[in-house]
């Protein structure tokens, strides 16, 4: 830990000051909607890899605390009145007290339990933001008021990528200080064997349970923002295929390494957009280059770039680990 | 009673498309302990393909094989091209490859067939069938039927054949299945071929009730895969008894409760399996090795 910290907080500070600059160098404001959907979708995605590049547990689901938060937010402020910092929190505190009793229920099991009870409760959560029409207007969806902290009142396209920019800034430095805490080296340890880390004395319900909880916590601030950035919320945020997107995200970028969140969040973002001109070959090509990446780099792109990186250089390692498969022990024959 | 004879019959062609979709998810898992995410989109092509061939001209019968045959060589292509490429690839690269083909896919079908929604004729007239006051669509008795023949021939083919016997063999011990001379990847492209050719023979089967859509195979396959989880996921017949249950309940919470929340009763039902018996009803329980 010692040593990495004066470079990771270089990495931060780096990340920070190209945030601050994007305004500037984007052309117009779409650019910036584009930017502030790639800042969420990787503070999600660093709360995922935790959960999944850590502790080895993966996650069918996340984009259902995503809505939580964002639906949250939208509820509160637009119905009930109340002032969105405040919202938010109660978006968290619901996303923490549904994954504390999941984990609670399901984490215990091995395998490839999770994945399955997170689907099963994230499309549940999308029946029901379907469904409740007179609360959420279903399918439609529902518009947000704007962002205010103490009766500021934030305008335009930039608040919103400035809310996205500081939480990804702090979801890097939050992560980072975790996964070199001893916290971290604890789920580190569990995601390698279950059976030796509990030989070390680690209890592995408790570690299991809290980084489920807190990276539902990431989901859900991300949609919060989202909500009050978009200043619309509809259930396709907390579909199934979301909740595969972010997966999908991690593993391309890298599991179990930060930078590798904010890579394949960013990249997964931007694809469909940058492919806009194929119209028709979008998806085709989208789900081409997905193939693609993990036949040549299925190690995701950021560790396969560090091990590249770390042939030149001998111990260079800015934030993060090589990857490590989640569900690979049960594979192995 | 002619609602429960109702809905019973209705709960038996929903389960009967569900187990069709959760058997290539459980075969699959089997031989590969990969969920394979581009399962919905072989059913798809089955309907897909189905439309393509008739609107070529070709007769029913030759449409239909053409497109189960059609969706064999697709699994057997994924497998071959994207799957066996990934080299010494985790269960989670696995996975996201299966993703990025079932977009490629859905992708696919949106370019040859645009972005409508498809059908042809039920095979034996648009007549529904009346059963003692209660009516159901003819179409549905050749759903029930091929789940019936797909059951039969699963049995037939791990009970009987040799290939079967070394898939069984690779799924207890792949490493002690390659001593033994069994041809690994093979057996792997077998088993999503035949994956395949079952997903697309539901897909032509229910197109006439559900019609088809480049973007069916989705909701489709989270359905097939809680069928496949309630069976617990490693058996094949486990899928369909899954898929019958979960049709029927499905059924009747929507008849005698409510239909808001009929599509959340298969989720509800697999939170319960996963908190009460978590291997499913037909798995084997998970054995963790260090």
């Amino acid at each position: 830990m010692t040593s990495d910290t004066p470079r990771q907080l270089i990495a931060c500070a780096v990340l920070a000051t190209a945030l601050a600059l994007l305004p500037i160098v984007a052309p117009n404001p779409y650019y910036l909607d584009l930017a502030t959907k790639a800042c969420l979708a990787a503070v999600v995605c660093i709360g995922l890899n935790l959960l999944s590049g850590y502790a080895g547990q993966l996650s069918l689901g996340h984009a259902a605390f995503f809505g939580v938060g964002a639906y949250a937010s939208a509820i509160l402020c637009a119905k009930v009145g109340i002032t969105p910092v405040v919202a938010m929190l109660a978006g968290c505190l619901i996303s923490a007290g549904i994954a504390y009793v999941m984990a609670r229920t399901v984490l215990r099991l091995k395998g490839h339990y999770l994945a399955m009870a997170t689907l099963a409760f994230g499309v549940i959560i999308s029946i029901v933001l379907n469904r409740e029409v007179a609360l959420t207007g279903g399918p439609d969806g529902m518009s947000v008021p704007r962002f205010n902290l103490f009766g500021y009142r934030t305008t335009g396209v930039w608040a919103g990528y400035g809310l996205a920019a500081v939480a990804l800034v702090l979801a890097v430095r939050t992560a980072i200080v975790f996964v070199n805490s001893r916290v971290g080296r604890a789920l580190r340890a569990i995601g390698d064997s279950e059976v030796a880390a509990e030989g070390l004395g680690i209890d592995i319900a408790r570690y299991k349970t809290g980084v489920f909880v807190i990276s539902a916590v990431f989901a859900s601030v991300a949609g919060s923002i989202f909500a009050h950035a978009d200043r619309f919320v509809s259930p396709a945020e907390a579909g199934f295929m979301r909740s595969v997107e972010f997966v999908a995200m991690i593993v391309i970028g890298g599991l179990g390494s930060v930078a590798g969140s904010i890579v394949g969040a960013t990249l997964l973002t931007l694809l469909p957009q940058l492919l806009a001109g194929f119209d028709h070959y979008r998806h085709f090509l989208t789900g081409l280059i997905l193939i693609l990446i993990m036949i040549f780099m299925p190690a995701g792109i950021v560790p396969t770039l560090l091990a590249s990186g770390r042939a030149l250089h001998d111990r260079y390692r800015p934030f993060g680990r090589s990857a490590r498969s989640v569900t690979g022990r049960t594979s192995e024959g | 009673m002619v609602d429960f004879l109702q809905f019973l019959l209705s709960g038996i062609t929903r389960g009967s498309i569900y187990g069709l979709v959760g058997v290539g998810f459980a075969l699959i898992f089997r031989s590969s302990h990969a969920i394979n995410f581009a399962q919905g989109e072989f059913v798809m092509i089955g309907g897909m393909a189905t439309v393509f061939f008739l609107t070529l001209g070709l007769p029913l019968v030759l449409a239909a094989a053409g497109a189960v045959v059609a969706a064999a060589l697709i699994g057997a292509l994924l497998q071959r091209l994207a799957i066996a490429q990934a080299k010494n690839a985790s269960v989670l690269t696995i996975i996201i490859i299966t993703i990025g083909a079932g977009m490629m896919l859905r992708g696919a079908a949106e370019i040859v067939m645009g972005r409508n929604f498809h059908s042809y004729p039920a095979f034996s007239g648009e007549l529904p069938v009346d059963l003692l006051g209660a009516k159901m669509q003819s179409q549905s008795l050749w759903v029930v039927a091929a789940l019936v023949l797909v059951t039969i021939g699963i049995h037939f083919f791990f009970a009987r054949t040799r290939l079967g016997k070394a898939v069984e063999a690779t799924f207890s011990n792949r490493f002690a299945a390659t001593v033994i001379g069994i041809n690994v990847p093979r057996i792997l492209i077998v088993c999503f071929m035949l994956s395949a050719a079952i997903g697309a023979l539901g897909g032509v089967v229910m197109t006439p009730i559900t019609l088809t859509h480049f973007e069916l195979g989705v909701p489709l396959a989270l359905k097939g895969f809680c069928a496949a989880i309630v069976g617990g996921l490693t058996s094949p017949f486990g899928a369909i008894i899954g898929g019958l249950i979960l049709g029927l309940s499905e059924a009747f919470a929507g008849g005698y409760i409510s239909p808001t929340y009929q599509e959340a009763v298969a989720f509800v039902i697999i939170i319960a399996m996963l908190i009460f018996r978590p291997q499913g009803l037909f798995g084997r329980r998970a054995v963790e090795r260090v």
